[in-house]
């Protein structure tokens, strides 16, 4: 700013001149010591930020690169993880098959939730019940995963037979949903605990959004006699389209990335099988954990390359998502 | 409207009592039909009467009052209903861990090790995990706090031009990498220098996680702090960094420690870069540069994982759970209790 480059011990009533060169300098700002440490040290800070992130893919891809040299198989479509042979053999291929399809059915089962939870806090609940609401569904946000694991594992799991049996009973014809019986710790298992856990952060990007749509809008329907549901599928829900589509995105990407309550409740086979109520798959956070224990250097290395893939994914994932959100609005999500 | 037959402006419309007894009717239709089609699960009554209350409120409501209003209802009371299944799983999930983590959660149990205790066995207790988690978090926060609030007060006193604009993007991705990451990230390093897993590895890769939660919400606050501020100091031929110090910080501290406190409770969570880093350790080791270490979240995994189903293990296991979840909760009241008292007055 140039107010800051004023000098402040002129001596009335006759300041002295400053010298042509000491005039440049003022002009450019930031002439005192301090201005420059502390200028210095928080643009440091931000550079060191993206410095991190820059480190974060050049040593995972050294080490990943490592790994797949190593390995025997094809890295993407080999359906094995045996990283303790001579040579190594190991492949990602179940491994984006679990993720992808845990993560999207979670979000199918969280975002239609969420996104009427939005709308009940902004739009549906007694104003008195709000607040509470919004508060109960920041505590749901603020437990951590493992809970979530031990919770999913040791109490959901039990829960999940009748459904399951249900699901084979009705629907086990279309191969998707059949059952054999064995303990529901399954794909579907984890995109339901998984859709609990990200639901807190879509409702909170979407209550933003869904916040900010203009009152003359939603006044404007009522006007033209409009009832509550019209308001909001005619003026609510266009406005805060692109936000809920990015926060869904958000949610995405953590469940994606999503490591203890997976690695709890799933219990893995390194396989592709086309029902969700059959053991099999397992995901890129998920084999991380649980192959880390017995892994030796070289498993370690390839798990890095696993990790490094899920890195990419997410990244596309939240990328896009931010975008989409800058575009619209200043508006992040970041503390939801 | 051909509807409104009526002397009144209004149409025809429901009592306002008619939801509380389409509810109430529905949970007893629900129930019956679960008592006399034989049905175990309680939560298959809960979907019936679910069900009966959407399908019975558009019924009566296109009945009386025509199908928009109808349509109306159920959508008032389809989001009920999604509210209504949010909660069950964060009461259940809060009811189990406090009922079964009381079971073992004594002084014993948070200061003792589990040193010399099978896992099978009964005893032992969290106190080389509880130690091991301060220490790590502790080291994670004096790394990621500094710079996370300085590169918010970057991007909001200084920051204009391509690299404020890099940061902010960034910032932004960075809040999405997976805990996992983080941990492969600090891994890799390790790997090439040969290096045992230690304490102070999970604080590096937790402090990667803590500062993009710090950026955003420190520079929320800072672009609360009224302009008129920062010009009356200037005008008095205050230097920048001393405004920055001694006005702009102060004015928005409240916000900033929330914040901070926030991304400790989030950080204070994390198992996976832990799991990875850390490695666990049964028997106490107060050093954070040297050797493995346990904390609380890994604890609880491994109480879980490695137990083979032993009770003893489970109780200890929810114990932790809860003195983790105790320990996030207060955290997350006591920011926002601070958030409340120093808000920055905006004159709105």
């Amino acid at each position: 700013m140039d107010i800051s480059t004023q000098t402040t011990d002129a001596s009335p009533p006759t300041p002295p001149q400053p010298s042509a060169a000491e005039q440049k300098r003022n002009a450019r700002g930031a002439t005192r010591v301090g201005d420059r440490v502390f200028l210095g040290l928080s643009r440091g800070s931000g550079i060191l930020l993206l410095v991190v992130m820059a480190a974060i893919a050049v040593f995972l891809t050294y080490r990943a690169a490592l790994a797949i040299n190593r390995d025997h198989g094809n890295f993407l479509t080999t359906f094995e993880w045996n990283t303790n042979l001579i040579p190594p053999t190991f492949g990602i291929a179940v491994l984006a098959f679990g993720t992808v399809v845990s993560s999207i059915i979670a979000m199918a089962i969280a975002v239609p939730i969420a996104v009427a939870i939005a709308l009940f806090i902004t739009h549906y609940a007694p104003r008195r019940m709000a607040g509470p609401v919004a508060f109960v569904i920041d505590l749901l946000a603020a437990v951590p995963s493992i809970v979530y694991g031990l919770w999913g594992a040791l109490i959901l799991v039990p829960h999940m037979t009748g459904l399951f049996s249900w699901l084979n009973d009705y629907f086990g014809w279309t191969g998707i949903f059949s059952w054999d019986g064995g303990a529901p710790r399954t794909i579907l298992t984890v995109s339901i605990l998984l859709a609990i856990m990200i639901l807190p952060i879509i409702t909170n990007v979407s209550r933003e959004v869904f916040r900010q749509v203009p009152q003359m809008h939603e006044e404007a329907a009522l006007a033209l006699g409009a009832t509550r549901w019209e308001v909001v599928r005619m003026s609510v829900l266009p406005f805060g389209r692109s936000g809920v589509i990015s926060a869904s995105m958000l949610g995405l990407g953590r469940a994606l990335g999503e490591t203890m309550a997976v690695a709890t409740v799933l219990s893995p086979d390194f396989d592709i099988h086309a029902s969700l109520l059959n053991p099999g798959g397992g995901t890129f956070a998920q084999n991380i954990a649980s192959k880390f224990g017995e892994a030796t250097e070289d498993g370690r290395d390839a798990l890095i390359a696993s990790g490094l893939v899920l890195f990419v994914i997410t990244l596309l994932v939240n990328g896009a998502a931010r975008i989409i959100i800058q575009r619209r609005a200043e508006y992040s999500g970041a503390n939801a | 409207m051909s509807t409104a037959a009526a002397s009144t402006l209004r149409g025809a419309s429901l009592p306002k009592w008619s939801p509380y007894a389409i509810v109430g009717g529905s949970i007893v239709l629900g129930v019956l039909i679960g008592l006399v089609g034989g049905l175990d699960s309680k939560v298959q009554w809960g979907l019936i009467a679910g069900l009966l209350y959407v399908l019975g409120t558009y019924v009566i409501a296109a009945r009386v009052e025509g199908r928009r209003q109808a349509k109306d209802r159920v959508a008032t009371s389809l989001v009920w209903v999604a509210f209504v299944i949010a909660v069950v799983p964060l009461v259940s999930l809060i009811w189990v861990t406090v009922s079964r983590g009381v079971k073992v959660l004594d002084p014993y149990f948070l200061s003792h090790s589990m040193g010399v205790v099978a896992n099978a066995d009964t005893g032992g207790g969290a106190y080389a995990a509880i130690i091991g988690s301060l220490e790590q978090v502790g080291l994670a926060t004096l790394i990621g706090a500094p710079i996370g609030i300085l590169t918010a007060v970057y991007l909001v006193e200084y920051g204009r031009g391509r690299l404020a604009k890099a940061v902010t993007f960034f910032v932004d991705v960075m809040t999405g990498i997976p805990s996992i990451v983080a941990g492969l990230f600090i891994l890799s390093i390790m790997l090439i220098f040969k290096m045992q897993p230690f304490g102070f590895a999970g604080s590096l890769a937790l402090a990667i996680l803590m500062m993009p939660v710090v950026v955003r919400s420190t520079e929320e606050m800072l672009k609360l702090v009224p302009n008129e501020l920062r010009e009356a100091s200037l005008a008095l031929g205050v230097p920048k960094w001393r405004t920055i110090l001694k006005v702009v910080l102060p004015t928005s501290i409240g916000g900033i420690t929330t914040g901070v406190m926030l991304a400790i409770a989030r950080i204070a969570g994390e198992t996976a870069p832990v799991l990875l880093l850390v490695f666990g350790n049964p028997f106490i080791n107060n050093n954070p540069f040297e050797g493995a270490q346990s904390s609380l979240p890994l604890f609880i995994y491994q109480q879980y994982a490695d137990s083979a189903g032993a009770n003893a293990a489970y109780d200890r296991a929810w114990a932790a759970s809860l003195t983790l979840i105790a320990f996030v909760m207060i955290l997350n009241l006591v920011a926002r209790g601070i958030a409340r008292w120093k808000a920055p007055k905006t004159g709105r």
